[in-house]
C-alpha cells in the first residue's frame, strides 16, 4: 500500500513500454499515459497518511515523500495535458517520448522517498536520464541538428555534475561510514565544520544545483530549452525543479540547523543566480530562452529559502518551486499554442495575442505576473514566505538583494505583457484552442490565484511534512529504529 | 472594547471590498455592450449607497476603528485577514466608491473597443482600492496596493492615447520599484513588532529602536512619496495621466494619489514617529518646491491633461505639506485637501475628457474660445476652475487654508515661500478658463460644437455638490474625522510618555482578541 504510487506509475510505464512495440500508436499511448496520471494521482492520495520504511531502511514512505508524490502525480497530469499530440516530435518515435516521459516520472517518485545515498543517485538517474532523450526527440528542421547540440550539452552537463556530486558523497560516506542519510545526520554532527564536511556537503549540492540551474551550473538551460522541442522545454523546465527542491531538504538538512559556512555559501550562490539570471534575461528577444534565464534568477529565489537552515525556510522553498512549477507551465502552454509548426517563439510574435485568444493571453499574464511576484497570485505569496523565512534569521541583505532583482525583473516580464496585450496583432491568424487546452489553462490560472490568495493550508502541510526530513519531529526516526 | 468585537453584525467592508469582483465574474459573461454598461453602471451605483451605509453607522466620536472583521488567514505567516476604518479612512472609502459610478458615465461613450474588459477592469480597480483603505493588516495592505498595478496598467496601456505604452510600463515599472522597500520593511517590522496587524505596529510605534525608525521610514517615503507623487518622483505622473482614459485619469487623480499621503497618515506617522519628527524638515522642504514647482509647470502647458497633472503635483504638495505640519489644522487639512483633489481634478479630468471627445484634441489654443457654443459646460468649467485655485466658497479653499494655518504654526518663512504657489494656482486656472471660455473672437474649426448631454450633467453635479458643500459647510467632513485626526497626533508626538497612555485605550484591535 505505502508503494502504491511507484507501482501505478512504474505499471503504466510497462504499458507504454508495449504499446511501443507497436507502430503508429500516438493516440493509445497518449490515452495510456493519462490514465496511468490518473490513477497514480488516485493512488498518491490514498496512500497520502501511510509511514513505512521500506528496503531495510533506504527507502521511507512518510509525509514528506507523500505529499511531494501527490504533486508529482498532479504535476504529470498537467504535462501531459501541456504536451499535447508531440507534433514536433519525430513521427516514428512518438509513442516513446510517452513512454520515457512515465519512466522519468517513476524516477521523481522515488526521489522523495529515497534516504539512502545509494537509491538517491539511482533515482535520481532514473528520473534524469529519460530526459536526455526526450531533448533529443525533437522534429529536425533544415537539416539543423540543434535538438542534438543542446541534449548533448544537457547529458555533458548532467554527468559532470553527477561525477562531482558523487565525489561529495564520498567525502560524506568517508566521514561517517554510513551511507543512509538518517544515520549519516547525527554521525555527522560532530565534525560538521571541519573543512571536509563543508567540502562533502558543498560538492553534493553540484548535482542538485546542475538540475535547479543554479548560477554556475545553469550553463545548459538556455541552450536546451532553446533546442527541444515547446513541450520538452516545459517538462525540463518545471517537474524535475520540484524534485531537486526536495534533495536539496535533505541534503542541506544535514547542516542545520546552524552552519554559518553553509548558509553563506548558499547565500552567494542564491545572489550570484538572482542577479545573473535576471539581468541576461532583459536582453533576450526568444521567450523560451527569457524563460531559461528567468529560471536561473528563480532558483535563485528558491535558494533563499535554504540560507535559513531551517523548516520554515524549506517549507517557502517548496511552496515556491511548486507554484513556480505552474507559472512556468502557464508560459510554456501560451509558447505551445503560439508557436507555428513547433518552432521558438521569439516575444514580438506574441503581438496581439489578446486578439488571437483572449484566454491564452489571459494565462500568458496571469503566469508572467505571477512570475514577477504581483500579488495576489503564488509568486508573491511565495517571495513572501521566502523572504519571511530569511529575515527571521536576520539575512537582511539578502532580502533586499532580492527585492532589487525582483524590480530589475518586473521589465523583461512587462515585455511580455506588452507585446501580448498592448500591440495589434497584425495579420496573425486567431489561434483555435482544443479543449484540453482549455481545461489546462483554466487550471493554471486557477491553481496561481488559488495557491496566492489561500496559501495556508499548503504552507503549513509543507511545514510538517518538511519536519518528517529535517528530524524536528521523533516519529520518523523512531520508525527507523523500529523497523531495524 | 465592547462595540468592537469583530464579526459586529454584517461584513459591510468585505462586502464593499470583494462584491465588485463578483460583478467583474458576471460582467465577463454578458455580450451586449450596452448591457455592460448599465450593468457597471448599476452596480457601482449599489456600492456607493451602500457605502452611504458606512457614514450613517459611523460613530464620529471615537478614534477606534470600526466595522473591524477578523479572522486568521495565513497561520504559516501569521497573516490575518484584519478590515476596519477609522475616520480618515471613511472618507477616502467613500471618495472611491462615490467616483466609481462617475467613471463608467464618463466612459459611456469614450470607450468603444473592448467594453467588456474595460469594465472588469474598473471593477477589480473598485475592489483594490477599497481593499487598500480598509486593510488592518499590512500584507493585507501591501496585496491590494500591489494588485491595483496590474488593472491599471492595463488600463492606461490598452485603452490610452498615442504613447500608451510608455506611460504604462513607466508607471508600472516606478511603483513597482517604489514598494519593493515597502515590502522589505513590512517585514522587518513584523519581527520587530510580532505581527502584521497595522495597529500593533502603530502601538509599538516609540519603542522601536531610532536607527530602525529612520530606515523603515525612508523605505515607506519612496514608496508613498512616488504614489503621491512627491517632487522629484513626480515624472510619471504626467505620461500616465496625459495617455490614460478619461476613467483611467480620473481614478488615477482621485483616488491613486491618495494612496501615498493615506500611507503618509497611517504607517509613517504612527509607526516611525520619532524618525518622521527627524525627517519633517525634509518632507517640508519638498512638498514646497512641489507646490511651486508644479505651479510653474502647470502655467507653461498647452496640453489641458497636462495642465491639470501638474496642478495635482501642487495640489498634494499642500496635502503633503499639511500632514508633516503635525498638527490638527494641518492634518484635518490635509485630509480635505485629499477630498476635494479627488472632487476638483476628477471633474476637471471628466471636463477635458468631454473636449477630447468632442474635438478629438486637448490643445489649450485649439480649443479656445469653445465656451462660447458651449454654456453649460462653461458654467461648470469655471466652477471647477475655481475651486481648482481654492476660490472662498468653494472646498479647496478650506482645505487650503486649514493647511496653511497649519504651516503657519510651524514656519511663518516656509509658508511665504508658498505664497506664490497659490498665487500661480489662480494664474493657471484663470488662464485656462480665459482661453477655453471666452479665448479668441471665433473658433470656426469647431462650428455648432454640442453642449453637454444629459449623462454629462449627470456626471459632473455630484461633484459640483460637493465643491458646495465642502466649501460652505464643511462641518461634517471635519467632524468625522477629528477624533482619528487627534489620536493620530497623539500617536506622533515626540513625548513617549503621556501619549501611551492614551494609545493604549483607544486601540482595541488585537490578534489576541480572536476567539
Amino acid at each position: 500500500m505505502a508503494f502504491l504510487p511507484e507501482m501505478v506509475l512504474l505499471a503504466g510505464a510497462l504499458a507504454l513500454f508495449l504499446v511501443t512495440l507497436g507502430e503508429g500508436r500516438v493516440r493509445q499511448a497518449r490515452t495510456v499515459a493519462l490514465i496511468s496520471s490518473v490513477a497514480a494521482i488516485i493512488a498518491c492520495i490514498l496512500s497520502l497518511w501511510e509511514n513505512a520504511t521500506l528496503f531495510s531502511g533506504a527507502y521511507r514512505v512518510d509525509q514528506f515523500s507523500q505529499v511531494l508524490k501527490l504533486v508529482f502525480g498532479c504535476g504529470f497530469t498537467l504535462v501531459l495535458l501541456l504536451i499535447g499530440n508531440l507534433d514536433d516530435i519525430r513521427d516514428d518515435i512518438r509513442p516513446e517520448y510517452f513512454f520515457f516521459l512515465a519512466l522519468s516520472m517513476v524516477g521523481l517518485t522515488m526521489l522523495v522517498s529515497c534516504v539512502d545515498i545509494i537509491t538517491l543517485v539511482v533515482s535520481l538517474e532514473v528520473s534524469a536520464f529519460p530526459l536526455y532523450f526526450l531533448v533529443a526527440m525533437r522534429r529536425e528542421r533544415k537539416g539543423q541538428k540543434s535538438q542534438m547540440e543542446s541534449a548533448i550539452k544537457y547529458i555533458m552537463f548532467g554527468v559532470a555534475a553527477n561525477g562531482v556530486m558523487f565525489f561529495g558523497m564520498s567525502y560524506l560516506f568517508g566521514l561517517t561510514g554510513t551511507t543512509s542519510l538518517t544515520e549519516m545526520m547525527p554521525r555527522l554532527q560532530p565534525v560538521i565544520h571541519s573543512p571536509l564536511a563543508i567540502a562533502g556537503l558543498g560538492l553534493t549540492f553540484c548535482g542538485i544545483y546542475y538540475k535547479l540551474a543554479v548560477f554556475p551550473f545553469h550553463f545548459w538551460t538556455p541552450d536546451v530549452y532553446q533546442g527541444a522541442s515547446n513541450e520538452t522545454a516545459g517538462l525540463v523546465a518545471s517537474l524535475p525543479k520540484i524534485g531537486a527542491i526536495a534533495v536539496l531538504v535533505r541534503f542541506v538538512s544535514l547542516a542545520s540547523p546552524d552552519n554559518h559556512t553553509v548558509a553563506i555559501m548558499l547565500a552567494i550562490l542564491a545572489t550570484a543566480s538572482m542577479f545573473y539570471g535576471n539581468l541576461i534575461a532583459l536582453v533576450q528577444k526568444d521567450f523560451k530562452r527569457l524563460l531559461g534565464f528567468s529560471g536561473i534568477a528563480h532558483a535563485g529565489y528558491a535558494l533563499i529559502g535554504f540560507v535559513t537552515l531551517d523548516q520554515m525556510g524549506y517549507a517557502a522553498a517548496l511552496y515556491y518551486i511548486i507554484g513556480y512549477f505552474l507559472m512556468v507551465l502557464a508560459c510554456f502552454i501560451v509558447i505551445c499554442k503560439v508557436s507555428r509548426d513547433g518552432t521558438n517563439v521569439s516575444i514580438d510574435e506574441l503581438a496581439g495575442l489578446h486578439r488571437r485568444s483572449p484566454l491564452l493571453a489571459l494565462t500568458l499574464v496571469v503566469g508572467v505576473f505571477a512570475l514577477a511576484g504581483i500579488p495576489p497570485f503564488v509568486g508573491f505569496m511565495g517571495k513572501l514566505s521566502l523572504l519571511s523565512a530569511a529575515l527571521s534569521k536576520g539575512h537582511l541583505c539578502l532580502v533586499i538583494i532580492a527585492m532589487i532583482n525582483a524590480a530589475i525583473a518586473v521589465y523583461y516580464y512587462l515585455c511580455v505583457v506588452r507585446e501580448a496585450c498592448f500591440r495589434d496583432p497584425g495579420d496573425r491568424l486567431p489561434i483555435r484552442l482544443d479543449w484540453p487546452t482549455r481545461v489546462l489553462c483554466v487550471l493554471l490560472i486557477g491553481g496561481i490565484l488559488a495557491l496566492g490568495v489561500f496559501p495556508g493550508r499548503v504552507l503549513d502541510t509543507l511545514s510538517t511534512s518538511v519536519a518528517c526530513v529535517t528530524g524536528g519531529q521523533a516519529p520518523a526516526a523512531s520508525a527507523v529504529a523500529d523497523a531495524r | 472594547m465592547t462595540n468592537l468585537s469583530p464579526n459586529e453584525s454584517f461584513p459591510l467592508l468585505s462586502i464593499l471590498i470583494f462584491s465588485p469582483l463578483l460583478a467583474a465574474a458576471i460582467a465577463a459573461f454578458i455580450r451586449s455592450e450596452n448591457l455592460l454598461r448599465w450593468w457597471t453602471l448599476a452596480f457601482t451605483s449599489a456600492a456607493a449607497i451602500l457605502s452611504l451605509g458606512l457614514w450613517r453607522q459611523f460613530d464620529p466620536d471615537t478614534a477606534k476603528f470600526q466595522f473591524v472583521e477578523l479572522s486568521h488567514w495565513i497561520p504559516f505567516l501569521k497573516v490575518d485577514y484584519a478590515v476596519g476604518i477609522d475616520g480618515i479612512s471613511l472618507m477616502l472609502v467613500l471618495l472611491t466608491t462615490l467616483i466609481m459610478p462617475l467613471c463608467v458615465l464618463c466612459s459611456w461613450r469614450y470607450i468603444q473597443t473592448r467594453v467588456k474588459e474595460f469594465m472588469i477592469c474598473l471593477l477589480i480597480m473598485e475592489t483594490a482600492m477599497v481593499g487598500v483603505f480598509c486593510a488592518m493588516d499590512f500584507v493585507l495592505f501591501f496585496i491590494f496596493w500591489e494588485a491595483m498595478l496590474i488593472p491599471m496598467a492595463l488600463l492606461i496601456g490598452i485603452w490610452g492615447g498615442p504613447r500608451k505604452i510608455y506611460a504604462s510600463l513607466k508607471f508600472f515599472i516606478y511603483t513597482m520599484s517604489g514598494s519593493i522597500f515597502l515590502l522589505v520593511a513590512i517585514i522587518a517590522l513584523r519581527y520587530q513588532v510580532g505581527s502584521f496587524s497595522i495597529p500593533d505596529m502603530m502601538r509599538a510605534g516609540h519603542s522601536l529602536p531610532l536607527g530602525f525608525q529612520y530606515w523603515v521610514f525612508l523605505a515607506f517615503f519612496i514608496s508613498f512619496a512616488i504614489k503621491v507623487p512627491m517632487f522629484p518622483f513626480h515624472t510619471w505622473l504626467p505620461a500616465a495621466h496625459v495617455e490614460a482614459p478619461t476613467a483611467g485619469s480620473v481614478l488615477l487623480a482621485s483616488v491613486l494619489l491618495k494612496m501615498g499621503t493615506y500611507g503618509f497618515l497611517r504607517f509613517s506617522l504612527p509607526i516611525t514617529p520619532d524618525a518622521t519628527h527627524f525627517f519633517t524638515p525634509y518632507v517640508l522642504g519638498l512638498s514646497v518646491i512641489a507646490i511651486v514647482y508644479g505651479g510653474l509647470t502647470a502655467l507653461a502647458q498647452t496640453d489641458l491633461k497636462k495642465l491639470v497633472a501638474y496642478s495635482s503635483v501642487a495640489h498634494m504638495g499642500f496635502a503633503t505639506l499639511g500632514i508633516f505640519a503635525l498638527n490638527t489644522f494641518g492634518i484635518q487639512g490635509a485630509v480635505l485637501v485629499m477630498i476635494n483633489h479627488g472632487v476638483t481634478t476628477g471633474a476637471l479630468f471628466i471636463m477635458v475628457g468631454i473636449i477630447y471627445e468632442r474635438l478629438h484634441t486637448r490643445d489649450l489654443g485649439e480649443t479656445a474660445g469653445i465656451g462660447r457654443t458651449m454654456p453649460i459646460f462653461s458654467l461648470f468649467a469655471g466652477v471647477f476652475a475655481l475651486s481648482s485655485l481654492a476660490f472662498p466658497g468653494t472646498n479647496s479653499f478650506i482645505g487650503e487654508f486649514l493647511v496653511m494655518s497649519g504651516g503657519f504654526a510651524v514656519s511663518k518663512g516656509m509658508m511665504i515661500c508658498v505664497v506664490p504657489g497659490v498665487v500661480l494656482a489662480a494664474a493657471y486656472m484663470l488662464r485656462m478658463l480665459q482661453k477655453i471660455a471666452y479665448g479668441g473672437t471665433h473658433n470656426p474649426v469647431y462650428p455648432g460644437l454640442k453642449d453637454l448631454g444629459f449623462r454629462e450633467i449627470i456626471t459632473l453635479t455630484p461633484l459640483l455638490v460637493f465643491v458646495f458643500w465642502i466649501g460652505l459647510h464643511p462641518e461634517p467632513f471635519t467632524r468625522v474625522m477629528e477624533k482619528s485626526v487627534q489620536n493620530l497626533l497623539e500617536q506622533t508626538r515626540q513625548a513617549p510618555a503621556v501619549a501611551s497612555v492614551v494609545r493604549a485605550s483607544s486601540f482595541e484591535l488585537r490578534t489576541s482578541d480572536l476567539p
